[in-house]
């Protein structure tokens, strides 16, 4: 009995551990962003200029870049990890499971760094190429507007998309595993096709799949060096894929050894906080997602199921 | 109960290694941080002088000059290393005088990747206009003017810069503001600024990395850097209208050239003098001028005097440019200054 005592307390103890961590790291980006939150208040959210010499500091550009680069990361990332994860517990053959996991999961091991000097030498050039040989009249369109520099949103998004990759498609797979045979079975009885099937699976599983893909807007949020590396590091807002932009992790990494100044100081650690902030919001946002979804299962299961009885 | 075990068995160990050691009769252990473009020369006179003084020990963490002046401000480390000089402001926050020594010279150089042209010449005003986006194609006639004879392209200037903050960045900017008033309004010098054009690559590998990689590039990198890995470069306009290309004899030039004040706070781009190199700076070693931890201060001291002495030997030879004899002069004056005793 109090062996027990004793082990519920240790636990506690830990998980109360992790809570005081995230709110120790808050109170701190806090206080020593202190004089920069005290000038710039909310403005700092919105402001456009990022200028150390006239002690001027916005944090919107890299916002922006931030979740731009993110969100078009986890377009084109979330069709091939759900590809993937699909094909590896529903289609594929034995044998070619084990190799497949092992190389979707060593994409992962690769550090980021190497995928930077990746970035520079082949995808960069490639980007240029692909720039270069883009129609006049789409390069009008303000999307792909720019002068073809290969370095970018673009290529930053494309690099991001290979790193969130395995993290989504493992997760993915892992949930996919835990829906019942009899799930399957019943489907099939029911007269599905195979595709059918696979969806009504991927419905049971739909929770754990957008776990999966909030994990990877996650590590594509913060991720820094890869991304500084190929994003051109231009603190400009635009809409093209094209152009050269910048994120919170990237400005921190690059500016904070260097950054003497005490207020400049305090913008940086800003930015720390504001990213900090919305990995929480991301965080949230998806929390209430899930619950969402998973409290009206009815409605939405005589959706998925309509296709199957017509 | 470990930690005293490990005290206690070093010091005997020490001391009949060294019988001449200073008066503490242990090895003496200094920390410092700082400036990065210097580590490569700072890291091999540690080792040397280690060779020579076995009861000294540096170390060094090359974590930016701005990371440099903080730590030493907060007294974490006994010395920093910077690429520019402490402003007013910084030497007010720190606790007590803290005093500036420039230990070597270094140089920043224009590179870029036009096919089929070589040995280009730059202004000052020209280069400004340039990174402020006035200039944009490469066959201005502004270029053309200064480099005759050579078949210019009509493509687009792509521009490249430092994405991190860095004293290269600083000195680059430093000389643009002192040759272009428009530049100095506009942007200014700093290690990190609000860039009117261009595209950012992280470190010297970076931008030497954009300009190699992007045709119609131009870029700004350490001459250390260029001379290592072979890079062309181009040649830059003096402040007595000769064109230098930079070479560690023309770095020395410069500092020889420009008047040096008492604190060695001073900026040496755009010096005047035959053969300078304009975009030229020295690197500071920083030290409190009177510490209570008075065994280290000496050996500092020691340190420094056999670096400006002896230890300039090493700087051509890794590609930094020794300090001109009258200025190491006026450094040993003042490092008498700082307390030891």
């Amino acid at each position: 009995m109090r062996g027990e005592f004793g082990f519920r307390l240790a636990i506690g103890a830990v998980a109360i551990l992790v809570v005081v961590l995230v709110a120790a790291i808050g109170v701190e980006l806090t206080r020593q962003s202190w004089l920069s939150i005290q000038k710039f208040g909310l403005s700092f959210w919105t402001t456009h200029t990022w200028d150390p010499v006239a002690g001027e500091f916005g944090a919107f550009p890299f916002i922006w870049g931030t979740l731009y680069s993110s969100i078009v990361a986890l377009i084109i990332a979330t069709p091939i990890a759900l590809g993937i994860a699909v094909f590896i517990s529903e289609l594929s053959p034995g044998w070619l499971k084990g190799p497949l996991i092992f190389l979707t999961e060593l994409l992962a091991a690769i550090p980021s760094i190497v995928y930077g000097l990746w970035g520079i030498f082949v995808l960069v050039p490639a980007v240029r190429q692909l720039q270069v040989h883009t129609p006049e009249f789409l390069r009008a369109l303000p999307l792909f507007s720019g002068p073809p520099l290969g370095l970018g949103m673009l290529a930053a998004a494309l690099i991001l998309a290979v790193m969130v990759i395995p993290f989504t498609s493992a997760i993915a797979r892992e949930v996919l595993k835990t829906v019942p045979v009899a799930q399957r079975e019943a489907a099939y009885a029911l007269g599905a096709t195979r595709f059918e099937a696979i969806r009504a699976a991927m419905f049971f599983a739909r929770t754990g799949i957008i776990g999966a893909v909030m994990l990877g807007f996650g590590r594509a949020l913060g991720e820094t060096m890869a991304v500084t590396m190929v994003i051109g590091n231009t603190p400009q807002v635009s809409t093209s894929l094209f152009a050269p932009q910048h994120t919170m992790a990237a400005v921190i990494a690059n500016e904070f050894t260097e950054a003497s100044d005490r207020l400049y100081l305090n913008a940086l650690v800003e930015i720390g906080l504001v990213l900090f902030f919305i990995t929480l919001v991301v965080n949230a946002g998806s929390r209430l997602l899930i619950w969402a979804m998973s409290r009206t299962p009815a409605r939405a299961a005589r959706r998925v199921a309509a296709p199957v009885t017509t | 109960m470990v930690i005293a075990a490990a005290c206690g068995g070093g010091a005997p160990q020490q001391s009949a290694q060294s019988g001449e050691a200073p008066s503490t009769g242990g090895k003496v252990q200094i920390n410092g941080a700082g400036a990065t473009f210097p580590n490569p020369i700072y890291s091999k006179w540690f080792a040397e002088y280690t060779k020579q003084h076995p009861d000294v020990q540096i170390n060094y963490q090359p974590i930016g000059s701005g990371g440099g002046i903080r730590q030493l401000t907060a007294q974490t480390v006994f010395f920093g290393a910077s690429d520019t000089p402490m402003t007013d402001d910084q030497l007010k926050s720190a606790p007590a005088p803290v005093l500036h020594f420039p230990t070597v010279l270094g140089a920043v150089v224009p590179i870029y990747n036009l096919a089929g042209v070589s040995d280009l010449k730059f202004t000052g005003p020209l280069l400004a206009d340039i990174y402020l986006g006035k200039i944009r194609k490469w066959n201005d006639p502004a270029i053309a003017k200064v480099n005759p004879g050579i078949k210019l392209p009509a493509t687009d200037i792509a521009v490249a810069h430092r994405s991190d903050g860095s004293g290269t960045t600083f000195i680059f900017l430093d000389y643009l503001s002192k040759v272009s008033p428009e530049f100095q309004s506009k942007v200014g010098a700093n290690a990190s600024v609000n860039w009117p054009v261009g595209v950012g690559g992280k470190g010297n590998d970076g931008v030497a990395g954009l300009v190699s990689q992007t045709p119609g590039a131009i870029g700004y990198v350490e001459l250390i850097y260029a001379i290592q890995n072979k890079i062309d470069f181009g040649g830059v306009q003096n402040a007595t209208g000769e064109f230098v290309k930079a070479s560690p004899d023309a770095v020395t030039k410069a500092a020889a050239g420009a008047p040096i004040p008492a604190d060695f706070r001073v900026s040496i781009t755009n010096a005047p003098g035959a053969g300078a190199y304009p975009i030229s700076s020295f690197t500071w070693l920083l030290l409190y001028q009177s510490s209570s931890d008075t065994t280290r201060a000496k050996a500092m001291v020691d340190f420094v005097k056999w670096a400006l002495t002896d230890g300039q030997a090493f700087a051509t030879d890794l590609g930094y440019a020794p300090v001109p004899a009258a200025v190491v002069q006026q450094e040993l004056t003042t490092l008498g200054t700082i307390k030891v005793s």
